[in-house]
């Protein structure tokens, strides 16, 4: 049944909605997609997803709905019985039900009749330049005499071995990371002040000349309250050498934070696996760049969203016991999770990122995990990929 | 007049993917959204768009302070104030004073013309949805002077984006979607061509390999892009650089680079390249 198509593309994670998929069937009805199944794999997707980060959960409904499809006259036959049948079962929110009332469905079942009973041996029935694979017409890669140039590859493959190669896997939001994801990201962090609150300082330009007119020309300042974003953020970050592998990851995330102009204020501070008395302004975490741990809980509000970056991932001691700490010349007189719930209780918001995916966090599987989950504990933990980022961010922006 | 299906254009090299969602965004009479890196030619295939299919363009660039009712009209109201206080004009005609933006450009214009909407996600979040009824329905009202304005004819709209934001879910359904891939080395080399068509094979070679091999290094706070690939053969063939130096040194690094930083990632590199030196580190259990 070709409507379950559609349900195995929200079941890989495919964002796809009801408009887009009467889209694809428009498209179906104007002979987009007969020329081949890789027409069809190109058309339906240029339709049905959005982000290129949802190609690769694309790739896989496609294989695991197309595997025993031949050729696209099936996917039309299959597309007008949808429409023909089933349309009631499909479970659809009442909106998502009156958008039907967009689309002409008798319209658009007649047009895939006919697209149906002009197809010829071939399945040339619609315009043929989709999926064509640019091999009858222009040779691929090439130079044509008419002057057209063709780049890439060609598409005469099969659509499905051409899903199996999943080849935009490594453009998942859920695996990969940049510094412009994370910078993406970062943005939703943000906090505008309200419009209701505040002083009106800021000259609201086109109120002044639209009330200056209609005062024929008497001038009349208009005056407005700015909108700013409040946030403020401080990132402390764990520079210790068990985090040499997630290196890149965490350069990428701080390139970012670093690169955000929105926030109204920005603090770096560094540690070494778990912090005591002091923190660092510079990630060697030497006694040269040491602040006080004090100090800087004074002069931070508790308003500072909160971010701690570090893999959590100690000796017990380090967290439990006086004299813990792993450098020799730090002496605390404190153990660490004292300091660890001094901070969080300090912060109304705090997350932890953590590099370490987050399947190694289950304590009764990995001896490692065992300080992960103390510190989970007092701190909301999330894992240092976009995804993850994401849900820091969310959490970061409720209020209390 | 009957718009054609787009083939592409001897200046711009479209691949097969990326021709056909053009032509699903034409056919089905939908904006088509381009997504890449900066430099994939995403602008440019608008350009390459209009001159295949012998349409004009109106390029609309979108900016931080870009507002939704820029690209229908503005009612130029300083002007008539100025006029009714010091000029001669009768003034009691508000349409002189309504100027057209470049949507409402496109909708007036006789022939189907190409609209460019330049680097959307520059706007505020709310800009893309601001404009969906527009889009959608192809035509809008102006409340000053009782007129609709309505599309002559439905232009090709071409939407690039960045991905400095995410754009809004109903803006994105309304869409045809394509991510246009940094080019593969194939697909640069017959880029490299069609700008400059006289170039050593060699020197193109060497060049590319320095160029992919940059982009792969981490921690770079902007890769190079085809763009600023075009610029330094260029450059390394106008400044008579040897060929074997290429590779080695990486010269003129700073047409292909932007920021500072990124110069001390590649020049340390290079240098232990040079030296040999693999540098160990200790890890002790804990960190
Ligand atoms: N496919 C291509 N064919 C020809 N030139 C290209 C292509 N892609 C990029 N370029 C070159 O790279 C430059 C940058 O392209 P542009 O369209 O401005 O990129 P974007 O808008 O994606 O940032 C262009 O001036 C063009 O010369
Ligand atoms: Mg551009």
């Amino acid at each position: 049944m070709f409507v379950n198509f559609f349900y195995e593309l929200k079941r890989t994670g495919v964002p796809v909605s009801l408009t887009e998929w009467m889209t694809l069937m428009e498209a179906l009805s104007k002979g987009l997609a007969f020329s081949s199944l890789s027409g069809f794999y190109h058309v339906a997707r240029a339709v049905l997803v959005k982000s290129e980060t949802h190609f690769d959960s694309y790739d896989i409904a496609f294989q695991n709905y197309f595997k025993g499809i031949e050729t696209p006259v099936d996917v039309v036959e299959q597309a007008l019985e949808w429409l023909k049948n089933e349309i009631p079962p499909l479970m659809i929110s009442p909106e998502e039900r009156k958008m039907f009332q967009d689309w002409d469905l008798d319209k658009l079942r007649r047009e895939l009749e006919e697209r149906l009973k002009n197809q010829d041996g071939e399945h040339h029935g619609g315009s043929n330049w989709i999926g064509t694979g640019g091999t009858s017409r222009f040779g691929h890669g090439g130079y044509n005499p008419a002057g057209v140039r063709i780049g890439g590859q060609s598409l005469n493959r099969s659509a499905v071995k051409v899903a199996a190669e999943r080849r935009y896997r490594g453009y998942r939001s859920d695996e990969t990371l940049g510094v412009r994801q994370f910078e993406v990201a970062l943005r939703k962090l943000r906090q505008l002040t309200s419009r209701d609150e505040g002083l009106k300082d800021e000259l609201d330009l086109d109120g002044t000349i639209d009330a200056t007119c209609k005062n024929a020309g008497r001038l009349e300042l208009v005056w407005d309250r700015s909108r700013k974003n409040n946030m403020k953020v401080v990132l402390m970050m764990d520079s210790g050498g068990s985090m040499d592998p997630y290196i890149d990851l965490c350069s990428q995330l701080f390139t970012a934070v670093n690169r955000s102009t929105h926030f109204k204020d920005l603090k770096f501070y560094f540690f070494h696996n778990c912090f005591y008395d002091d923190l660092y302004l510079h990630p060697s975490c030497t006694s040269r760049s040491a602040i006080k741990t004090y100090d800087v809980l004074h002069n931070l509000n508790p308003e500072y969203r909160l971010i701690i970056v570090g893999d959590a991932s100690m000796a017990p001691s380090e967290l439990t016991m006086v004299g813990g700490a792993i450098d020799w010349d730090v002496m605390n007189n404190e153990p660490g999770l004292v300091w660890l719930e001094r901070v969080v209780k300090h912060f109304k918001h705090a997350v932890w990122l953590n590099p370490v995916p987050s399947q190694w966090w289950d304590v009764h599987r990995y001896y490692g995990a065992y300080t992960i989950n103390l510190v989970r504990k007092l701190f909301p933990m999330f894992e240092l990929t976009l995804d993850g980022l994401e849900l820091a961010i969310k959490r970061l922006k409720v209020k209390f | 007049m009957e718009v054609q299906e787009f083939k592409g254009t001897a200046n711009y090299i479209v691949s097969e993917d990326l021709r056909n969602s053009v032509n699903v965004s034409i056919t089905l009479g939908r904006p088509l959204l381009i997504k890449g890196e900066p430099g994939t030619g995403k602008t440019m295939l608008a350009r390459s768009i209009a001159e295949g299919l012998g349409l004009k363009l109106i390029i609309w660039n979108i900016k931080s302070t870009t507002k939704a009712q820029d690209g229908l009209y503005v009612y130029d109201t300083v002007q008539r104030l100025y006029d009714s206080q010091f000029g001669d004009h009768d003034v009691s005609d508000i349409s002189q004073y309504i100027k057209m933006g470049k949507l409402g450009e496109a909708f007036l214009s006789d022939n189907p013309v190409v609209l460019l909407i330049d680097e959307i996600d520059k706007a505020d979040l709310e800009f893309p949805n601001d404009l969906l009824w527009e889009l959608d329905m192809m035509s809008f009202y102006i409340p000053e002077t009782g007129v609709t304005v309505t599309a002559k004819h439905r232009p090709i709209v071409i939407i690039t984006s960045n991905a400095e934001k995410e754009l809004p879910d109903a803006f994105l359904r309304r869409c045809i979607f394509h991510y246009i891939n940094f080019p593969e080395p194939e697909m640069m080399v017959n880029i490299i061509n069609v700008h400059h068509p006289h170039l050593e094979d060699k020197l193109i070679h060497e060049a590319m390999e320095a160029f992919y091999w940059i982009r792969t290094l981490n921690g770079l706070q902007k890769k190079p892009s085809t763009s600023e690939l075009l610029d330094w053969v260029q450059a390394l063939t106008v400044g008579g650089v040897s060929l074997d130096k290429i590779r080695r040194e990486i010269p003129l690094l700073g047409v292909l680079l932007k920021k500072n930083q990124d110069f001390d990632v590649i020049l340390s590199r290079l240098r232990t390249q040079s030296t040999n030196k693999t540098k160990t580190r200790s890890h002790s259990l804990w960190g």
